[in-house]
């Protein structure tokens, strides 16, 4: 028995989409707009919902979602393994172009100077590179049909695909071929580029850690290098002949000049940038370690009294830099730093004096007349002048919901044009519109304060304070007895008490909370938010598409498929009933037509019934339309058959009584079930996710116990009740919040000294999470848009959260333990150093054994926290 | 005792050699995309047209 998806499913939209080369409306919206994203978990489910009879591709052995694509009777998973194929079985002759490149003036903008220029990376006037976007990539064939773009078009000289990040870097020759050209290729081929306003700003996904690994070697290499070069020295008892030595020292102090003065720039720039702001970082007491470490043990080199602590810093510097490697565990596919130009398309079609042009967007002024057709969106506020507008904005409510239009009405941006084009009269400039205005917000200029944990350098300030004043104290104490011991004894001091173990605990337990919860898919930016997140005070909701599904995403037929006569045949009979379930039924049916119904007639309490095109068809509860039989042997491949499975509780079937609304909300906890037969013959079930998510009221309950919780809502205030009785009459609730209300509702508690922790999804929570302390955008599948944010959480993880805030205050925990170990071990180093005596062995030795004690025991407690807690 | 000088230079140049060899990898962007080349290296590139040999460099 398989499960078959209507297009509302949104994981059965997540698997096929990308492979569909049949471009359905829905399938064009993610070809269009959506940047694919499986993140490693996601990727990894993948594999388990592959029914037992799904077909496979005759090319990669993937299974098919949805139609696949069909020639000569060979099923295809996507357009590239068709093409792929056919290049391959007739290898012998020249690979003819498969597809042939067709001109759409859809990219006509892309032949202007203008827009080239912003859009390529490089040019020296014959060759130029380009980068794009391309979310279909999704298998092998994908990707080598993509590094093979020269066998259709011989201007393009190289391309290289990058599968995790669905990008594909481009050189063309100018003479032979222009941007437009290879645009054009990559749309027949069925990987049409996402072209969005984003892709003018320059290039900003460039790694940057990619010195941070050239860092990590060269101060390893030293290291490594150094300590060997040391043990003579430490071993030999002082045996070793004084020229060796002195060699041994000099070539120790050559290779710690690379460690100084490349590998550990970092700790300097922000020990600067900190002081200039006038905070004391962690990475002012870092720095001034390492300065006193190399001075120390250069004077003492070349003054030969000493061997000196270099391979004391160039470990802790190469340890610290590992620190740092952890601490940022990145998501390739996601992207945490999307603004509404991730989604607005790049150009639109206009009409100058009856003729149509395309133009980028940036350049509309009000006044313009433009054209948009069925699944663009409306990049400016505009009214409408001619067509039917069907507008989903679901982009920026997070709900899929059609609101019709008719000439004259105001259409905001952001929303989605749904049916036939329609021409709109441009109102204001798109970063002035209604939506986009939010980010001129104050919220979105300030820059990030670098990724330094506030935590640590809280407590560095009072280490520093600390370590100073020791150090005055020993030199009070040595300078009248005697001013050689005294320079050693304060020198000691500030080497041993450098804050290498401090460091390193934040790094590593909050990296290590980090990817705990990214196995429970809840994906942070970086470790610094779950630092935040242990700090948080006040939990704001979202309503719409965070406590309730997104729009119709949860509906989906069990059973075998139905044919598209049969689906007509459905969406006949419930046009006809207005209950709420026949109209999600309805709305999930769009792309069918309907049929006059002969005999309609509506039970309550039972289901609705009719003959269309000679078929009696019945639709309803359990008893009307299904069999128990029939239930019995499915409910083993039910994954959702939750409610059937509990025997005291009957299946929710449709109604058809006016009930009491409470009882409807209620019910609307679990998956309803609507049966379908067909000449009395039962066919299979819809089921239909309730309204609200599941474990939504025991979450709040929970979260209620440590936190203030709110709820924010654009929506007029209808559902007040239905809140109240879900959350209880005293969780805030606030309705009609526009973007700009709910940013400034987070910045007002934020001035009264609360953290708060925003949940949200759609873009018009984007002010709201950007000012927020940790701001978490919830996906229902990661392949979907999610405005900026901290963290990415995946929907069906949302009733974890107060295990997530409650598993980053304890790492929390575990840091400030791991501080007090450092502070011990700083101690034992101290008392060697106050008398004069720290040895460079003793510096050595207790050095790496403070940071491994540190670094074992953040991450190896928070692992088992983790399991004992049941996230890992 | 100088066979140790001759013995020094030797093992840092060796090691200098791997540590190039690293920092030659990350430039070329080895360890920026570590999942593509996992795939790439399942093409075959026995095709009889093949008139691009180029696309081995990054």
């Amino acid at each position: 028995m398989t499960e078959s998806s209507l297009e509302h499913n949104s994981s059965q939209q997540l698997e096929s989409a990308p492979k569909s080369v049949k471009f359905s409306p829905l399938f064009a919206i993610f070809v269009q707009t959506t940047q694919s994203l499986y993140p490693p978990a996601m990727a990894t489910s993948r594999g388990e919902t592959a029914a037992t009879d799904t077909t496979v591709c005759i090319h990669c052995g993937d299974p098919i979602r949805g139609d696949g694509v069909v020639e000569d009777g060979r099923v295809f998973c996507c357009n590239g393994c068709r093409a792929v194929y056919n290049i391959l079985s007739r290898s012998d002759a020249c690979p003819a172009p498969v597809i042939r490149p067709v001109s759409d003036k859809r990219f006509a903008y892309l032949d202007e100077p203008g827009v080239i220029e912003r859009l390529r990376e490089f040019s020296d006037g014959t060759i130029t590179a380009v980068t794009f976007s391309v979310p279909q990539m999704h298998c092998s064939s994908c990707v080598w049909l993509l590094e093979n773009l020269y066998r259709f078009d011989s201007g393009i000289l190289h391309s290289r695909a990058d599968f995790l990040q669905k990008t594909i870097t481009l050189r063309y020759a100018e003479q032979k071929t222009t941007l437009r050209k290879v645009v054009e290729l990559l749309a027949s081929l069925g990987y049409e580029p996402m072209l969005t306003l984003e892709s003018l700003e320059k290039n900003p996904r460039r790694n940057p850690d990619r010195s941070l690994y050239a860092k990590i070697g060269i101060a390893g290499f030293c290291f490594g290098n150094i300590m060997i070069l040391s043990f003579p020295e430490y071993f030999s008892g002082g045996a070793v002949e004084p020229a060796l030595k002195s060699l041994f020292s000099y070539v120790i102090l050559a290779l710690s000049l690379p460690v100084v003065f490349y590998s550990s720039t970092g700790y300097f720039r922000s020990a600067a940038s900190g002081l200039r702001r006038r905070v004391v970082n962690i990475d002012v007491p870092i720095a001034i370690g390492i300065v006193i470490l190399f001075v120390r043990s250069l004077v003492d080199i070349v003054g030969e009294t000493g061997s000196g602590y270099m391979d004391s810093m160039t470990g802790l510097v190469f340890f610290l830099l590992i620190g740092r490697l952890f601490q940022n565990r990145t998501y390739d596919s996601l992207n945490f730093d999307r603004t509404y130009t991730s989604y607005f398309p790049l150009a639109v079609a206009t009409r100058r004096n009856g003729s149509e042009s395309t133009v980028p967007v940036t350049s509309l002024h009000p006044g313009d007349r433009m054209i948009i057709r069925n699944n663009e969106i409306v990049p400016a506020d505009a009214v409408l002048m001619a067509g039917d507008a069907a507008i989903d904005y679901g982009f920026v409510t997070g709900e899929s919901r059609t609101v019709t239009g008719v000439p004259g009405d105001r259409i905001h941006a952001g929303g989605r044009q749904q049916g036939s084009a329609i021409e709109l009269e441009v109102v204001k400039a798109v970063s002035q519109s209604y939506l986009t205005q939010l980010w001129n917000d104050a919220a979105f200029r300030t820059e990030p304060q670098g990724n330094l944990s506030r935590l640590s350098n809280a407590v560095g300030k009072y280490f520093t304070a600390g370590i100073f004043l020791v150090a005055a104290g020993t030199g009070a104490y040595w300078f009248p007895r005697d001013a050689a011991t005294a320079w050693n004894a304060i020198t000691a001091v500030l080497i041993v008490a450098c804050p290498c173990a401090l460091a390193l605990a934040t790094p590593f337990a909050f990296g290590t909370a980090l990817r705990v919860f990214g196995k429970g898919r809840l994906y942070a930016k970086n470790a610094d938010v779950v630092e935040s997140m242990s700090r948080i005070r006040t939990v704001v909701l979202d309503k719409t598409g965070t406590l309730t599904h997104a729009g119709g995403s949860g509906i989906r037929f069990v059973g075998d498929p139905l044919s598209t006569d049969e689906r007509i045949v459905v969406k006949s009979l419930v046009r006809n009933s207005h209950h709420p379930l026949s109209r999600v039924i309805h709305d999930s049916l769009e792309r069918e037509p309907a049929l006059p119904v002969a005999g309609y007639e509506e039970l309550p309490n039972a289901g609705i019934a009719g003959v269309v095109q000679g078929m009696s068809v019945r639709v309803g509860s359990c008893a009307f339309a299904g069999r128990q039989e029939w239930t019995a042997r499915t409910k083993s491949s039910d994954p959702e058959s939750s409610a059937a499975d509990d025997p005291a509780r009957r299946p929710p079937d449709v109604e058809h009584s006016d009930r009491p609304h409470e009882q409807r909300e209620t019910r609307s906890e679990a998956s309803q079930r609507v049966y379908v037969s067909f000449n009395g013959r039962p066919r299979g079930y819809f089921s239909v996710a309730g309204k609200y998510r599941e474990g939504i009221a025991p979450l709040v309950d929970r979260l209620r116990r440590t936190y203030d919780v709110l709820v924010l809502s654009g929506d007029s205030d209808r559902e007040r009740n239905a809140l109240h009785e879900r959350f209880g009459g005293d969780v805030p609730l606030h309705f009609n919040q526009s973007p700009a209300d709910k940013l400034a509702f987070v910045a007002d508690r934020q001035r009264q000294g609360d953290s708060v922790l925003m949940v949200g999804d759609g873009l018009n929570d984007a002010g709201a999470l950007k000012q927020a302390d940790v701001g978490i955008a919830l996906t229902d599948d990661t392949t979907a848009f999610s405005p900026a944010c901290d963290a990415i959480l995946d929907g069906s993880r949302l009733p974890w959260l107060d295990k997530y805030l409650s598993f980053a205050r304890s790492s929390r925990t575990i840091v400030l333990l791991a501080y007090a170990i450092s502070v011990a071990y700083n101690s034992i180093g101290l008392s060697f150093a106050v008398r004069g005596a720290l040895s460079p062995i003793v510096a050595a030795i207790l050095m790496p054994v403070s940071s491994i004690t540190v670094v074992a025991f953040a991450s190896l407690t928070l692992r088992a926290l983790a399991r004992k807690r049941g996230l890992l | 005792m100088s066979v140790i000088v001759i013995l020094l230079g030797f093992s840092m140049l060796v090691a200098g050699g791997f540590l190039a060899a690293f920092l030659w990898a990350v430039r070329s962007g080895q360890y920026t995309d570590r999942h593509t080349p996992s795939i790439r290296m399942l093409f075959d590139d026995d095709l009889k047209d093949r008139r691009d040999t180029s696309d081995h460099q990054s």
